[in-house]
């Protein structure tokens, strides 16, 4: 039997980005139990932000939902959306997490329709807080689980929470804060940055027996290639057992 | 101001901040006088077919559950609606009672997709606008202010701002886009607190959401509430309440009003009815059964709480764990 499953890999991965010490915009799913995560290992100083007002939660329960009492448990503060999202467009907040129905290279995320706008073939949940965490946090983490040319497409099909649009200088035009942007897409098979100059993805680390080749079949646009490729990192056997026994135990995401 | 971008999403609800003044001024009474009534009375004598509702928090926590089951039991069409929505928008839409939708987020977060959201829009019953978290939430913060539209710097260079109601302008000072959104001014709010006198004074216990700019924003006030306090509590620690009376037109008392959602500090979101009614509403004759038994077949919240049975819920009391 493998040492882990594909979900507690990502989360590990995702752990593995924050920092101690920083901020970061936490939505549901894998974001949660990576912070959880972090500050349970790397990062105890991690300052959790959950949208609906919780401020550095102990994150010792794992919440379920956004907006949950586990968001604010023994947290430093619980307000209100509006005070969380003014944060963030005032600058304080470093990281976002994000998921998507589709990206493309310069990182513009679909979560809203799949088709025409009028009528869809499928309506998506919409925005949510996507597109605020997207618009004024300073570095946007992008989780996709499945890495194939579906999600992966030339140009998405609604263009939901701004990435770098239609590339270098285009989300200051608009009038985005400077300087912020997507920075990372965590993925079923590796881990992928974007390139300074042109704001195209990159791919940067492999995920274990995974080829370079196998990335680019399964990517719908034309995918630049650091120049060294890492193998991203196995889990280690604590960071396994902490993460199966004291941050989701009762096996609701793994 | 030069406008640079104008969305073309339709505007549901177009401010009228002088109006709303008027509104004020004539409607909200000064004195506070008893305003503690039945969820019956409530709907019945403040919605009407066609208004503009908001609900807050959202449907797993501290939702405004036993006063949207109510809505739907009495039943009104074509109204139109915002929030960020779960299980309470679910049950409006699955009544097909909307019309159109200021949609932000409407979806089961872990559990998945809403299928009813799918079903009414993808079969063009229901029109949409589109919107953040943020913007909905702002949108009603300039109502709050009593203005016409608050400058902000979400959604820009997007298709939620081309499929919004909202425009980009230069900014005078700076010379820089920047994103203007309507304010929001809610014919009818829904609001479930943790504690309220029989005045209004209400009390929220743990994160607030945008329940301080909804209920400013809301032409008319429903608030329901997990227990009725007296009076002299609200005043020995007047900085706890974060909705004064004059705000409020109903008070609904109501044990469990976010079931099966999450109430902080005081009971868990029922797990197992929540998945049940996610499956189910896959199903539009499942969905209708579900509406049948926890809806239509409760003559009021009190029926609902004895059918959830009273065991179950202090299992949830205690499920929820502390400070």
């Amino acid at each position: 039997m493998a040492r882990y499953n594909e979900t507690e890999f990502l989360i590990c991965l995702a752990a593995s980005l924050m920092e101690d010490g920083t901020t970061a915009f936490i939505g549901t799913g894998i974001p949660m139990l990576a912070a959880a995560l972090a500050k349970k290992t790397h990062a105890p100083n991690l300052v959790a932000i959950f949208e609906f007002g919780g401020t550095g939660a102990s994150l010792e329960r794992l919440p379920l939902a956004v907006g949950e009492s586990r968001t604010f448990h023994k947290a430093v503060a619980a307000s209100g959306i509006c005070d969380i999202m003014e944060t963030a467009q005032r600058g304080f907040i470093e990281y976002g997490f994000l998921g998507a129905a589709q990206i493309d290279m310069y990182g513009n995320l679909n979560t809203t329709i799949i088709g025409p706008y009028w009528p869809p073939k499928v309506r998506l949940p919409g925005s949510g807080g996507a597109n605020d965490v997207g618009s004024h946090c300073w570095k946007n983490i992008i989780i996709v689980r499945q890495h194939d040319t579906r999600r992966f497409v030339p140009k998405v099909d609604f263009l939901t929470t701004p990435g770098y649009l239609t590339g270098p200088g285009a989300r200051e035009k608009v009038g985005l804060p400077p300087n912020t942007g997507p920075y990372r897409v965590v993925t079923s098979l590796g881990l992928l940055d974007f390139e300074p100059e042109s704001k195209r993805m990159r791919l940067i680390g492999l995920n274990p027996n995974v080829t370079v080749e196998q990335v680019k079949q399964n990517t719908g646009f034309e995918l630049l290639l650091a120049d060294h490729i890492i193998t991203n990192p196995e889990p280690t056997d604590e960071q396994l057992r902490i993460l199966r026994e004291e941050v989701d135990p009762d096996h609701y995401y793994i | 101001m030069k406008e640079l971008e104008s969305g073309i999403g339709e505007l549901f609800q177009p401010p009228d901040p002088d109006s709303f003044r008027e509104w004020v001024h004539k409607h909200k009474n000064t004195r506070m006088v008893p305003k503690v009534m039945s969820e019956q009375e409530a709907i019945a004598r403040f919605v009407k077919d066609g208004d503009y509702i908001g609900t807050e928090l959202y449907g797993t926590v501290r939702g405004p559950m036993s006063l949207i089951r109510e809505l739907v039991r009495q039943g009104r069409k074509h109204l139109r609606v915002t929030g960020q929505g779960i299980h309470e928008i679910d049950l409006l839409l699955a009544a097909d009672m909307v019309d159109a939708l200021d949609i932000t987020y409407i979806g089961w977060e872990v559990y998945g997709i809403s299928h009813i959201l799918r079903r009414a829009v993808e079969s063009g019953r229901v029109k949409t606008t589109e919107w953040s978290n943020a913007a909905i939430s702002w949108r009603f913060k300039a109502a709050s202010m009593g203005v016409p539209f608050i400058p902000v710097r979400s959604m820009l260079g997007t298709d939620t701002l081309k499929y919004s109601a909202a425009k980009v302008i230069e900014d005078p000072w700076t010379g820089k886009p920047i994103c203007l959104l309507p304010a929001l001014y809610l014919d009818v709010g829904f609001i479930h607190v943790h504690q309220a006198d029989e005045f209004g004074n209400c009390r929220i216990e743990g994160i607030s959401g945008f329940a301080f700019e909804l209920a400013r924003a809301s032409k008319t006030l429903i608030v329901s509430t997990e227990e009725i306090v007296p009076t002299e509590e609200i005043r020995r620690y007047p900085e706890r309440t974060i909705i004064p009376y004059y705000l409020v037109d109903a008070v609904v008392l109501a044990k469990y009003g976010s079931h099966p959602g999450e109430m902080c500090y005081r009971y868990w979101r029922d797990e197992e009815h929540l998945l049940q009614f996610y499956k189910d509403s896959a199903d539009p004759e499942k969905t209708r059964a579900y509406l049948d038994k926890w809806v239509y077949g409760c003559k009021n919240h009190d029926d609902y709480v004895q059918k959830v049975g009273i065991e179950r819920l202090k299992q949830l009391e205690k499920m929820i764990g502390g400070r």
